[in-house]
């Protein structure tokens, strides 16, 4: 007595057309906050100036100046490392299976910072185009070295191991870092601005070169996070599961963390440390999307800009004349979430 | 010969996580007995035992330890009284046996008094009791599972209870350190008089080792007595929704529940050649 | 089962096995012991003139001209005593917050407890321009704030492990960030003060510091010899305490408090000295295998590590004043790594 499933033809169902209006939701609302990421800061500019400034420059007005030399660079800024860190931090999470995992977590900035401080003491490097590239290879090291230490033993990557290694890493890194510090006070100066992620200055001058060189190794690393939906969904059923499924582990696992390292290293080379935003964004996203990767990808990518340039925003109203950085903003109001998430959580050993 | 305490729930009601699990149970542990407590996944029998135990607090109702409620009295009073093996005790890395044990006597310690001779003895005690004494030098966590577990009631027997408590105490074991860690049991409740309760999961072990049993569903009580008297078909299908035949044991005469189940029903596939 | 020979009597059994041990623990409280004069003899010694030292010893002890006065008497001698002082003080925090907490890879160092000393010594330095004294209060009421918070956020129906662990982590990186803020919009001569305090370092005390410290020892160990005696039970499992009469909640948050206290009067004195608490209570455990909880015994090795690592920092670049921070900090993170690394594989089996 053999039972025969049937395949009735393929009908867009209710929950996808829920979870598309979902997503054009969270685009007209990113859309919303580049608007007043133009618009607003130590001076407001009405949004029509800044539809003139886009379309119609004109050369001397100072609204113009600021909207298309200041603002439009950091928020393009802003869009890239908000995006890259909320499909970094997806993806780490569905890899590591620890809805714990955040880039900045993993001792990327540690890792980032020490290179950027080693380029200044040892090479003399002193402008951000040129120590970017170390910033991109430290961040990437220390990812790498976190992971594969976090995955070693028995019991994998689980929340506590993976947030200690990145906590040892990042104590350790920081003696080294103090250091060399100490012995010098050019890097002293230079790296205390740089330690604290921002938007400012980042996209514009020689800024825009390093924008231009960086994208390449942010795009790959958003193409392949985006197509690492399928491999996620089999992988948090579990490596035996997922294997028996015909995926192929050991391959999704290096593609996944390779676009992770790409995404999170090239965003810190290009903000500075920015913590959070990846751990965050999955979590805000999942209530809307289930538990399926690939939406939750599509939607990452939407909402983790959303999400760092309201906070940038914030930091320029809250301090006028002055800014309160990126980086700041996102600890003040990331670590709350964290903890929330962690009170809240039916995890395993919480 | 031990003095005899009296634990019993009244009107008691535990709760996890806002969900009540058992309600307005009563249930009274006859002292100087083996009470067995069985039921399906889920019908609140550790919830129960825990909560005889102090160790969950009531949303309801009260738990009496010779007239008193239990949460009134002092911890270290009522550990002097009743002991209690959880489900899945954790031994620090590297203890001894002897020290395992030893913490036992922890009730009957204090700030100033830490250790004398009594201890010792009541130490030793517990190890030949549980024939534990060539193990007293080795590390816990080098032993089999038999083995640990009795050095787990060495050390419930350092406390010198009255009234014993235990959580599963044969899960994870073979078959022949079930029977192990149950002989033991029974010689204790024998030899020295102690109440005995624990929630066990295997109803054949359950009928041959309780005086008393008792069976729980969805948080109540459905039958109460000795295993011969309670354990039919009918109530098995009832509280267990299983088909099953009652006989008697051919070793000890208690009753024996025989699953039915699909296969029986099967003819036996005959394997060529 | 029969035997040629009756088995020994229990109380025999027991006497042997419990003579076994003391005979070990006093080996290696002596081997510590010694451990610790040794050191401190070098530190006193070491790029001195060994005869200003046995001068001023002779002259303690009443015989000979007691030369030396100065740099023995006024220099070196307090920092070795503050030395042993901290050790001891972070040996024994670590060691309680490892029991409590139930997970040997817990301790206050890392989990944004010395970070808020941190931060707090960093406002003060920079905000408040405040020096001496003054910083060390600050630091200490900073440390008791954050560990205060971090248990009450951790608390739900009663703290695991887990739960303190990651809300400490995420504690850590708030209050990075506000360190970093700090030190962004403070004047770079600051930078250097505030940075060498963050990172823990003996410095030069004074005699009346050393009794501060000394004083406030005294009068905690009746209350860390009572917990130690309750941890005995709490190790064995919330459960099985509970059976043995422990009031495991209020054990646990007066055990914390203890720990807080030690750890804080520790940094208020020397800055947050990275990883001594963390290490000294593991180390003592390997050195006592069976000795259950090993308080005593991680005050020594807090103190020998302390004054490793300062002979080491003293010694290391000849012409800087190398924090001791900067030593355990980088060794310590490289020994917790490796711990990560490898704690995993050796599980026992049932």
């Amino acid at each position: 007595m053999t039972q025969t499933l049937t395949t009735g033809p393929r009908r867009r169902s209710a929950p996808t057309r829920r979870r598309l209006l979902a997503l054009g939701g969270a685009v007209v609302l990113l859309l919303l906050v580049v608007a007043a990421s133009l618009a607003l800061g130590a001076r407001d500019i009405p949004l029509g100036t800044v539809l003139d400034a886009l379309t119609a420059r004109v050369p001397g007005d100072n609204d113009h100046n600021v909207v298309l030399d200041q603002r439009l660079p950091r928020t393009v800024v802003g869009l890239l490392v908000g995006c890259a860190l909320g499909l970094a931090g997806t993806v780490m999470q569905g890899v590591t299976r620890n809805p714990l995992a955040d880039p900045g977590l993993l001792g990327i900035n540690a890792g980032a910072s020490l290179a950027v401080v080693l380029s200044i003491t040892v090479l003399g490097i002193t402008s951000p185009a040129g120590y970017v590239w170390f910033a991109f290879a430290g961040a990437a090291a220390a990812m790498v070295v976190v992971y594969g230490i976090g995955s070693m033993g028995r019991s994998g990557t689980t929340p506590v191991k993976l947030a200690l290694v990145g906590t040892a890493l990042t104590a350790g890194i920081t003696s080294v870092l103090t250091l060399l510090l100490l012995g010098s006070t050019t890097a002293t100066n230079t790296y205390r601005f740089w330690a604290v992620g921002s938007l400012a200055g980042r996209g514009s001058g020689t800024g825009a070169d390093v924008l231009v060189t960086l994208l390449p190794f942010l795009a790959v690393g958003a193409v392949l996070a985006l197509l690492s939906g399928r491999a996620l969904n089999l992988l948090s059923m579990g490596e035996d599961l997922a294997r028996g499924l015909g995926l192929d582990v050991r391959r999704s696992r290096i593609l996944a963390v390779l676009a992770a390292v790409l995404l999170a290293g090239g965003a810190t080379a290009l903000a500075g440390p920015v913590v959070f935003v990846g751990l965050v964004v999955p979590h805000i996203v999942r209530p809307l999307t289930g538990p399926d990767y690939r939406w939750v990808l599509a939607f990452a990518a939407v909402v983790g800009p959303a999400l760092l340039l309201t906070a940038d925003v914030i930091g320029r109203l809250v301090a006028r004349p002055g800014e309160l950085e990126v980086g700041l903003v996102v600890a003040l109001v990331g670590a709350p979430m964290m903890i929330a998430i962690v009170r809240r959580a039916r995890l395993a050993g919480l | 010969m031990t003095a005899e305490h009296d634990l019993r729930a009244v009107g008691l009601s535990l709760a996890y996580d806002g969900r009540e699990v058992v309600t307005g149970l009563d249930l009274a542990l006859p002292p100087g007995a083996v009470t067995v407590i069985v039921g399906p996944n889920g019908c609140g029998k550790s919830t129960l035992l825990r909560g005889l135990a102090r160790l969950l607090r009531p949303v309801g109702g009260t738990v009496l330890l010779d007239g008193t409620p239990l949460h009134t009295l002092a911890s270290r009073d009522v550990a002097r009284t009743v002991g209690i093996l959880p489900q899945s005790p954790t031994a620090p890395e590297g203890i001894t046996v002897a020290d395992l044990v030893g913490r036992g006597r922890h009730p009957h310690q204090g700030w100033f008094r830490q250790w004398d001779a009594a201890d010792d003895g009541v130490v030793a005690a517990a190890l030949e009791a549980t024939g534990t004494v060539e193990l007293a030098g080795r590390r816990v966590d080098e032993l089999s599972g038999g083995q640990r577990q009795r050095v787990w009631i060495a050390m419930a027997l350092a406390q010198d209870p009255d009234i014993l408590l235990l959580d599963e105490p044969t899960t994870f074991l073979d078959v022949t350190h079930q029977l192990e860690v149950l002989d033991l049991l029974a010689d204790l409740n024998r030899e020295r008089g102690t109440t005995v309760a624990m929630v066990l999961h295997d109803l054949n072990l359950a009928a041959r080792y309780a005086d008393h049993l008792v069976v729980m569903r969805d948080g109540e009580i459905t039958a109460l007595g000795h295993p011969s008297d309670v354990l039919t078909a009918e109530l098995v299908a009832d509280a267990f929704a299983l088909r099953a035949r009652v006989v008697a044991d051919p070793v000890t005469g208690s009753p024996m529940v025989v699953p039915i189940g699909r296969s029986a029903s099967r003819p036996p596939t005959r394997l060529p050649g | 089962m029969t035997t040629t020979a009756p088995p020994a009597p229990a109380r025999e059994v027991l006497r042997t096995v419990r003579h076994a041990r003391r005979r070990r623990t006093v080996l290696v409280c002596t081997v510590l012991v010694a451990a610790v004069l040794a050191l401190a003899w070098l530190s006193l010694v070491w790029g001195g003139r060994t005869g200003d030292t046995l001068d001023y010893l002779a002259g303690l002890l009443g015989t000979g001209e007691g030369g030396g006065e100065f740099t023995i008497g006024r220099l070196r001698l307090p920092r070795v005593a503050l030395a042993v002082l901290v050790g001891a003080a972070l040996g024994i925090a670590g060691g309680i917050f490892q029991s409590v907490l139930g997970n040997p890879l817990a301790s206050p160092d890392i989990l944004g407890v010395s970070g808020g000393a941190s931060l707090a010594a960093a406002f003060a330095i920079l905000g408040l321009g405040l020096t001496g004294a003054a910083v060390g209060v600050a630091a200490f009421l900073g440390a008791t704030v954050v560990a205060a918070a971090i248990y009450l956020l951790a608390w739900r129906d009663g703290v695991t492990g887990f739960r303190f662990v990651l809300i400490g982590v995420a504690a850590a990186f708030v209050v990075n960030g506000g360190i970093g803020y700090l030190l962004t919009r403070a004047e770079v001569s600051d930078v250097r003060a505030a940075l060498v305090w963050m990172v823990g370092s003996i410095g030069t005390p004074r005699w009346g510091d050393v009794a501060v410290l000394a004083v406030a020892l005294l009068v905690l160990a009746p209350f860390v010899v009572g917990v130690s005696w309750q941890l005995r039970a709490l190790g064995l499992g919330d459960e099985a305490a509970a059976g043995l009469g422990v009031r495991v909640e209020r054990t646990r948050l007066l055990a914390l408090a203890l720990a807080v206290a030690l750890t804080a009067g520790a940094t208020a004195f020397a800055g947050p000295v990275a990883f001594v608490a963390f290490v000294s209570a593991p180390i003592a455990r390997r050195l006592l295998p069976t000795g259950g909880t090993v308080l005593g015994p991680a005050a020594l090795v807090g103190a020998v590590v302390v004054l490793a690592a300062e002979l080491v920092a003293t010694h290391l670049v000849p012409s800087l004043e190398v924090p001791v921070g900067i030593v355990t900090g980088a060794v310590g993170a490289a020994y917790l790594l490796w711990l990560l690394a490898t704690t995993d594989r050796r599980e026992a089996t049932s």
